[in-house]
């Protein structure tokens, strides 16, 4: 039940400073048709480590583990192609020292990643360096250490680096999805919590099965979850710190609760109250237990949404008729519609960089992810299926992750539900790995930061 | 809240009256596949019995919550069998089908489930016997992709509670 997210201490510090600016970079606004060729050189290990490693981890070689890490998020980014190690000429320890430019020039990478790992009284210290091919220079350095159980973290925290250091902007891979994992018929589904690492690693399960669990959602530290729980088949929206695995019923609400999401400030869980037929978008404040009521409407109201800087809430609302999307100012005044294309719109979120709005639309028969800018122009559909639905952005805004299901026949066989992510360019969409059927992703903040 | 919701059935009233007319004179029109009319299921196929003669559910159309004239019958005679039974509680519960997003249709299946249990009232049975609770699209009793499956699903049932 208890998981530790944060209490991982990493010393970071720049070996060189190199302001130096590269001929390399790569421009993620548009769909990248042509990845970076980059080499990733397993990080070099001594014989000394080596041993420590297998007896700390079970781990022959965890620098060329962490290689993999970080070469399999290069990847599925969709901007990276990494090469093949095969074709490497130049061994990691030499190649860490000084690259020699022509080698790796001659197996056509653009990018090489070099490093060592040392394992020395139960620390792992890890060093790694990113070089220009084409410039023939060191373009970053940096080294880190930390307990040598957090080795996967230092492979996501390297791809971190290097994407920023490369596209400009934060990287996503040393973040968590907290999803519902779903297993058995689909008439008798068991749902649980669960929480993996962005790339699919150390799955844990936060409840064990025996309640409906919905739509879990992170706070912006990542420490705190919110979801709906039929906990004594009684609907509500329940409070989960990760790392205590201390819950909580949020509020006092003489019905169900529902769609809850946390504000960005962290204070607030938004969520809709449903009574005698009506829901309404409520608030409240997790420090003083004040409730709020935003929406008054006899329509469904749900699936609201904060902008990032707390002051607009983005929410479904059929009180045109039908399903559409809605923008109003935090207070609940100034509604507006702003979806107006053919078909229904549900479960907005807001980006975090705050230019943009993800949806979902069933029109036809079909079910798109979408995006549109805050007042509803722009709209652009990433992704058609037969079912999916509820995306959730990544920390940097870059890439979408939602869950989509398949049909069933007539004997409701063939259906299965999984984790999808789509980059905001409507390009590298690729299925997510988990252990079992998933739901209701929802993508965690940086870990380190 | 209260005035809102007055508001809200009488309207809705008003709208069952106007589609009982318009169904009585598009009867010939409607398109009868099989087990369902228009989209609203009439099959008994996954239809229990709380007592002989007492249907335990009701169907809905896509996205509606409105009880349609088969819905309205069985109501009244679960309203008859809880005054003969007062003894006994109930619990309606809301279902949406598979084509529509998790949140929206928890709201949904509320709204449906509050539409059989305002119904039972208005027959003379007092709200405190019957709770309510959405299950959204969570617990299908069909579990195919086809527009005669998710019918089924698009239900909300009575069920004893005690």
């Amino acid at each position: 039940m208890m998981i530790r997210i944060i209490n991982l201490f990493f010393i970071i510090f720049f070996l060189l400073s190199t302001k130096a600016y590269s001929l390399i970079e790569i421009d993620i606004t548009r769909g990248n048709l042509d990845p970076l060729p980059i080499a990733v050189s397993p990080l070099f290990q001594d014989d000394n480590s080596k041993r420590n490693s297998i007896n700390e981890l079970k781990i022959e070689n965890v620098g060329s583990e962490i290689s993999l890490v970080v070469e399999n998020n290069l990847k599925i980014s969709g901007l990276f192609n990494p090469l093949s190690k095969e074709a490497f000429l130049q061994k990691p320890d030499i190649a860490h020292l000084k690259p020699r430019f022509e080698d790796w020039a001659l197996i056509k990478a653009q990018a090489l990643i070099t490093g060592k790992v040392t394992i020395e009284d139960k620390k792992l210290k890890v060093e790694f360096r990113l070089w220009d091919i084409l410039a023939g220079r060191e373009m970053m350095a940096l080294a880190f250490t930390t307990v040598p159980s957090n080795w996967r973290r230092v492979g996501h925290i390297i791809s971190d680096k290097v994407y920023e250091r490369l596209t400009g902007e934060k990287g996503y891979f040393d973040t968590r999805i907290i999803y519902v994992s779903e297993e058995g018929p689909k008439t008798a589904r068991v749902k649980k919590l669960a929480i993996m690492d962005q790339d699919g690693f150390n799955t844990k399960y936060l409840t064990l099965g025996n309640e409906l669990v919905l739509t879990p959602r992170f706070n912006p530290t990542s420490q705190m979850v919110t979801y709906l729980s039929y906990f004594k088949n009684l609907p509500r929206v329940y409070l989960l710190d990760i790392e205590t695995g201390t819950q909580e019923v949020v509020g006092d609400f003489p019905g169900m609760t529902f769609a809850p999401r946390f504000s960005p400030d962290g204070k607030k869980i938004i969520m809709s109250f449903a009574k005698d037929g009506n829901s309404d978008i409520y608030t409240m404040d997790l420090e003083n237990r004040i409730v709020e009521r935003i929406t008054n409407h006899p329509s469904i109201d749900t699936s609201p949404s904060y902008s990032p800087d707390n002051r607009f809430i983005t929410f479904n609302s059929d009180r045109s008729g039908y399903q559409q999307i809605y923008v109003m100012k935090s207070d609940g005044s100034n509604v507006k519609r702003i979806s107006f294309g053919k078909g229904l719109y549900g479960t907005p979120v807001w980006s975090p960089r705050g230019d943009l709005i993800a949806f979902t639309k069933l029109h036809k028969g079909k079910f798109y992810i979408g995006v549109m800018r805050t007042d509803g122009s722009g709209e652009r559909l990433l992704t058609e299926n037969y079912y999916q639905e509820a995306p959730s952005w990544s920390p940097n805004g870059r890439v979408l992750i939602f869950y989509r299901e398949t049909k069933s026949n007539d004997k409701g066989e063939g259906f299965s539900a999984k984790l999808w992510s789509i980059d905001l360019t409507g390009y590298n969409e690729r299925q997510v790995q988990t252990e079992t059927d998933a739901s209701d992703p929802s993508w965690s903040s940086l870990l380190s930061n | 809240m209260n005035f809102s919701k007055s508001f809200r059935n009488t309207f809705l009233v008003i709208l069952l009256s106007l589609i009982v007319s318009a169904c009585a004179t598009k009867k010939t029109t409607t398109k009868v596949e099989g087990q369902m009319q228009g989209d609203v299921y009439t099959g008994t196929d996954t239809v229990k019995y709380l007592a002989d003669g007492v249907p335990d559910r009701v169907f809905f159309a896509t996205n509606e919550s409105i009880l349609t004239t088969k819905s309205r019958d069985t109501l009244r005679k679960q309203a008859n069998w809880l005054r003969e039974n007062s003894s006994i509680n109930v619990v309606v519960e809301g279902h949406a089908d598979e084509r529509g997003t998790r949140e929206y249709n928890l709201a949904l299946g509320e709204r449906r489930a509050n539409a059989a249990k305002d119904y039972l009232i208005t027959y003379g049975i007092s709200a405190d016997r019957i709770s309510v609770i959405s299950y959204g699209k969570e617990r299908p009793v069909d579990s195919g992709s086809n527009p005669l499956s998710w019918s089924k699903n698009r239900r909300s049932v009575t069920v004893k509670a005690n």
